[in-house]
């Protein structure tokens, strides 16, 4: 029995818990993909750096709050600096709006040509991270580092496993419920939210029926400027802040927006959790696990790895694959193929 | 007209080089010229995906790193005892793989949908899993085990390495035929994402497929196909011909070991690119520009267009794959990480761009301008910068910031660079005749 | 002068000409009907009508007024409200939200008005919290009418409403439309159920090849011996 326990713990610690904090920040990052697909009708490839680029002027006014002495106690100093990032981004991402994609829209361009337009300001917005904080690693964590420790669950408990939740991990959480419920408020109760998914729904209905479709746009672009810079600072947060690292996640955020079908916000978000869970299971090393769940001498040699950790991108792309052979909308259903 | 705009073009181009090799240095020119010329053939393989099917491909560092696979597989010697100890094994886990693959993939296609053929395709694709890994493990194990501080790998075949450049090719196609299969006939974004996946998962594995590629060990000492410098500089005949250049032989046998390397790109280049014209003019060419026009119609016409978007899509995917070998065989090393998307993937997008979709000089003049540019963008943001700070003390940390973070600059720069290309000339220095 | 005026219009969609001066009128809560050969042109004649198409001769008139300049989004703020033939809901929004949407550009309370299209279309109060995307053909053209109707236009133009609806549902839906019409509002119709349609229309226009062919009250070219041997089967 408490050997089960063990496992149990051990896996919540290892598996389940990081899963739903990388789910999470992972749910955010595809739905603002998502957005910008049912709204402009093109796979955003800056969206990544786009995260990168809001996190790093979050990591910037921390570390101005962090020199005057600010901060949050027992929360990091990163909370305070979350809207100036947002705002940054949001002025960023508006004004590429109207130096680039503007005109293509005006133009009634093809989806490749956004999607080329979208590579150059992914290009910018490398270039700028990278000239003003450097391609390198940034920790910019600081308050209590534990809501639980491993260790004071163990001797509290007796077991020899415990369960660990970083304060990043609990607020990545509590903020991803939090801005998820507003969007979806947003999206279904308020004129404009109704107007976006109008506009998503049928664009030539839309304008019939007098929607603005500069609104529109505007509104999508300052709600991917939020999504993006939450969902990079609680990532940043949670692991730690490098550029390339940000533009690798475009990969398992696209997976995410396929699963959930391109254009669907709700099944983003499921897609997030589906990719961050079948990531981390499929990489993590169920060594000490069996050894709890099966009798004393069956214990494995190996690490009982499926796949190693340095493919943790094949396992997004298997079930971006398996989801683009199978039901290429997506497992929710999601704008046409 | 469009001959003489190609004209001016490639003379400006090769007054630069020239520039380059008169100021800076003919070393620097020309090493300049032969990624210029790399740069050109793997232009040429993406603008035909581009250019001729309007396909959208991101993942032109897989590719490429397919092609410098190929050169360690194909040139490096064989490690002594690797293929007695694990090779076959490791062969074998592949082969199980694959049949277990398409042992699903039958299954799929012949059984009847229903709970059967799931529970059946998940079997085998589980049971594959695990008997491959029961062969594949132990073998690369015992590979990885010999000798691992310099080899710990298969080796190759000891092949000339020019040999590599058409398995380089070869590899390359077989990946895209497989990545064309799944996504084309769907839209571009997938076609886009799949192949940014499949050119990370790529990467990935030459990174960490230790028994196959050495991992972040690298293969270095590659075999060349032109002569050394040490070599050059105690044959007689090399001697005489630099001294009746008036060259001294030490600093002449390095620039004439890159003429040799220029000449086989270029002889490859013209090869590739004949190659590509006389496609571009055949029936099969006009009948894929056709479908790239209006696909409706041609979809109307009882054209098959997934089916050639795939020819294509492999076609261009082979090209990469060959220039991707020749690069590792001019680096005469297999570096896993130095396959950087942007450098890789992006920068290769804006050189079709920027030299003119659907033109297949225009794709040679972009590799050559943007690499160009691309290279010697560092000393002039450099120099730029030293000019900007110049008021600022010497141990200014904004100063030295800025002048580190110059390199970062051209990032900046190669986008702008394609977003005005792209909004005031989207048909490039040389557009496609039409 | 009627109410709607389309006159002399000749235009297409940037390369030849579709239509060739064709004229086109409705008075106020009238029922209009275009029948005719496919390839005639009907539906370009309305589209012109709501300004989806240039046209470079002729003119738009509503309520005397010209409005040949005008964009859609502007005819619609004009009064006019227009329900193409495919496409015309949002799939993934719910019955009410679809009718909300057709308000979009009302800021007076739309509840009264939701409350008329419920009960011309009574179905639809029933199904109005499921998704559009989920009715069958039928209701999905009434929510189509009902978002059109949302904006209390004083023209209303339908694509083509019965296509692929069932016969029954066909009959329903034109029922539906007499009800509209007898509130005042003037009807601009497209259909290739010619016999049917014209059986409801005050006025009918035969098309053929972007010109009038006839023009007459619907009873008329119903017994038009040419309308009925070409057009109407017999």
């Amino acid at each position: 029995m408490e050997d089960l326990l063990n496992a149990f713990f051990l896996m919540s610690n290892f598996v389940f818990v990081p899963a739903i904090a990388y789910g999470s920040q992972l749910a955010l990052g595809a739905v603002g993909v998502t957005l910008v697909y049912g709204i402009l009708r093109f796979s955003n490839f800056a969206h990544g750096d786009t995260m990168a680029f809001g996190t790093m002027f979050v990591i910037l006014f921390t570390w101005l709050f962090q020199s005057y002495g600010i901060n949050l106690g027992p929360l990091p100093t990163a909370l305070l600096a979350l809207p100036f990032g947002i705002i940054i981004t949001i002025v960023f991402l508006l004004g590429s709006d109207k130096l680039v994609y503007k005109f293509y829209r005006a133009k009634k361009a093809v989806p490749v040509t956004y999607l080329i337009a979208s590579v150059g300001i992914m290009f910018v917005l490398n270039g700028i991270v990278r000239f003003i904080i450097g391609p390198n690693d940034q920790r910019f964590a600081d308050g209590e580092r534990f809501i639980i420790k491993a260790k004071t669950m163990k001797q509290f408990l007796g077991t020899a496993e415990g369960v660990s939740i970083k304060v990043s991990q609990g607020l990545t959480v509590v903020t991803a419920i939090i801005v998820v419920m507003v969007l979806f408020w947003f999206l279904n109760k308020t004129r404009t939210g109704k107007s976006m998914r109008a506009f998503s729904d049928n664009e030539d209905l839309a304008l019939l029926s007098g929607i603005n479709p500069d609104k529109v746009v505007a509104v999508t672009w300052i709600l991917v400027a939020i999504l993006a810079t939450i969902a990079g600072t609680l990532y940043g947060l949670d692991k730690s802040f490098k550029p390339f690292t940000y533009f690798m996640l475009l990969l398992p955020i696209f997976a995410s927006a396929i699963v959930g079908g391109l254009g669907n916000p709700l099944g983003a978000i499921a897609g997030g959790f589906v990719i961050a869970f079948s990531e981390i299971m499929i990489t993590y090393p169920y060594k000490k696990f069996v050894a709890y769940i099966v009798p004393g001498d069956w214990k494995p040699e190996g690490l009982v790895q499926l796949l190693a950790t340095d493919y943790k991108f094949a396992v997004s792309f298997i079930i971006l694959v398996l989801v683009l052979l199978f039901r290429p909308t997506g497992i929710f259903a999601g704008k046409s193929v | 007209m469009l001959l003489n705009r190609n004209f001016i073009y490639f003379t400006i181009m090769a007054l630069l080089l020239i520039g380059v090799g008169q100021f800076q240095s003919w070393n620097v020119s020309l090493s300049i010229l032969n990624l210029c010329l790399i740069s050109a053939i793997m232009a040429l393989g993406v603008n035909i995906q581009w250019g001729y099917a309007g396909l959208f491909n991101v993942g032109i560092m897989g590719f490429a790193a397919l092609g410098g696979l190929a050169a360690v597989l194909v040139a490096m010697p064989p490690v002594e005892g690797a293929w007695a100890t694990g090779g076959w094994g490791a062969i074998g886990g592949l082969i199980l793989a694959v049949i277990s693959i398409s042992l699903a993939v039958i299954t799929y296609k012949r059984m009847k949908a229903g709970r059967y053929r799931t529970i059946s395709i998940i079997t085998i694709c589980i049971i594959g899993f695990f008997v491959t890994r029961m062969v594949f493990g132990p073998a690369t194990q015992a590979i990885e085990a010999i000798n691992p501080a310099k080899s710990g790998y298969l080796g190759g075949l000891g092949l000339p390495i020019v040999v590599s450049w058409p398995v380089g090719g070869l590899f390359a196609g077989i990946a895209a035929w497989v990545i064309g299969k799944i996504t084309l006939g769907l839209r571009s974004d997938y076609l886009a994402i799949a192949t940014l996946g499949i050119s990370e998962i790529i990467i990935a594995v030459l990174k960490h497929e230790d028994w196959m590629t050495r991992g972040v060990k690298n293969v270095i000492g590659m075999p060349r196909p032109v002569p050394y410098e040490v070599n050059l500089q105690t044959t007689e005949w090399f001697i005489n011909l630099s001294n009746s250049l008036g060259a001294e032989p030490i600093g002449f046998s390095s620039i004439f070991v890159k003429i040799c390397y220029a000449s086989l790109f270029m002889l490859m280049l013209l090869i590739v690119l004949w190659l590509s014209e006389t496609a571009l003019k055949s029936p099969w060419g006009r009948m894929m520009r056709a479908i790239r026009d209006n696909e409706v119609s041609a979809n109307a016409m009882g054209k098959n267009v997934t089916k050639r978007h795939l020819q294509v899509f492999v076609l261009g995917s082979v090209v990469v794959g060959l220039a991707g070998a020749m690069l590792t065989t001019l680096d005469g090393q297999l570096t896993p990480t130095s396959y950087q998307p942007l450098r890789f993937t992006f920068l290769i997008w804006i050189m079709v761009i920027v030299g003119g979709s659907g033109n297949n000089w225009g794709a040679i003049l972009g590799g050559f301008v943007i690499w160009f540019f691309w290279i010697e963008a560092e000393p002039l943001g450099i120099l730029l910068m030293n000019v900007i700070t110049s008021g600022m003390s010497e141990d200014s940390g904004l100063r030295l910031h800025l002048i580190n973070s110059a390199a970062h600059m051209r990032l900046m720069t190669m986008g702008l660079i394609l977003l005005l290309v792209l909004r005031f000339s989207p048909k490039g220095l040389l557009p496609e005749k039409s | 002068m009627s109410y709607l005026v389309g006159e002399n219009m000749t235009g297409g969609y940037g390369g030849a000409d579709i239509l060739h001066g064709c004229s086109i009128a409705a008075e106020k809560g009238e029922i209009a009907v275009i029948v005719g050969p496919n390839g005639a042109g009907k539906s370009t004649a309305m589209k012109a009508i709501f300004g989806m198409l240039d046209i470079h001769t002729g003119s738009i008139l509503l309520d005397g007024e010209d409005i040949t300049e005008l964009s859609p989004q502007a005819r619609v703020a004009k009064g006019m409200a227009f329900v193409p033939q495919t496409a015309n809901v949002f799939p993934t929004m719910s019955v009410e939200e679809n009718l909300e949407m057709g308000a979009f550009l009302r800021r007076d309370d739309i509840s009264k008005t939701m409350d008329e299209v419920f009960e011309l279309f009574p179905i639809l109060k029933d199904k109005r919290l499921q998704n559009a995307g989920e009715l069958s053909g039928g209701q999905r053209q009434q929510v189509a009418v009902g978002r059109a109707l949302m904006t209390q236009p004083k023209v209303l133009m339908l694509d083509e409403p019965t296509a692929g609806v069932s016969p029954i549902v066909m009959d329903e839906l034109f029922d539906n439309i007499i009800k509209v019409a007898r509130t005042g509002i003037t009807i601009l119709m497209v259909e290739q159920n010619a016999r049917q349609a014209l059986n409801i229309a005050d006025k009918g226009y035969v098309m053929v090849q972007g010109r009038n062919k006839f023009t007459d009250t619907g009873e008329v070219l119903l017994n038009n011996p040419e309308v009925r041997k070409s057009f109407l089967g017999g």
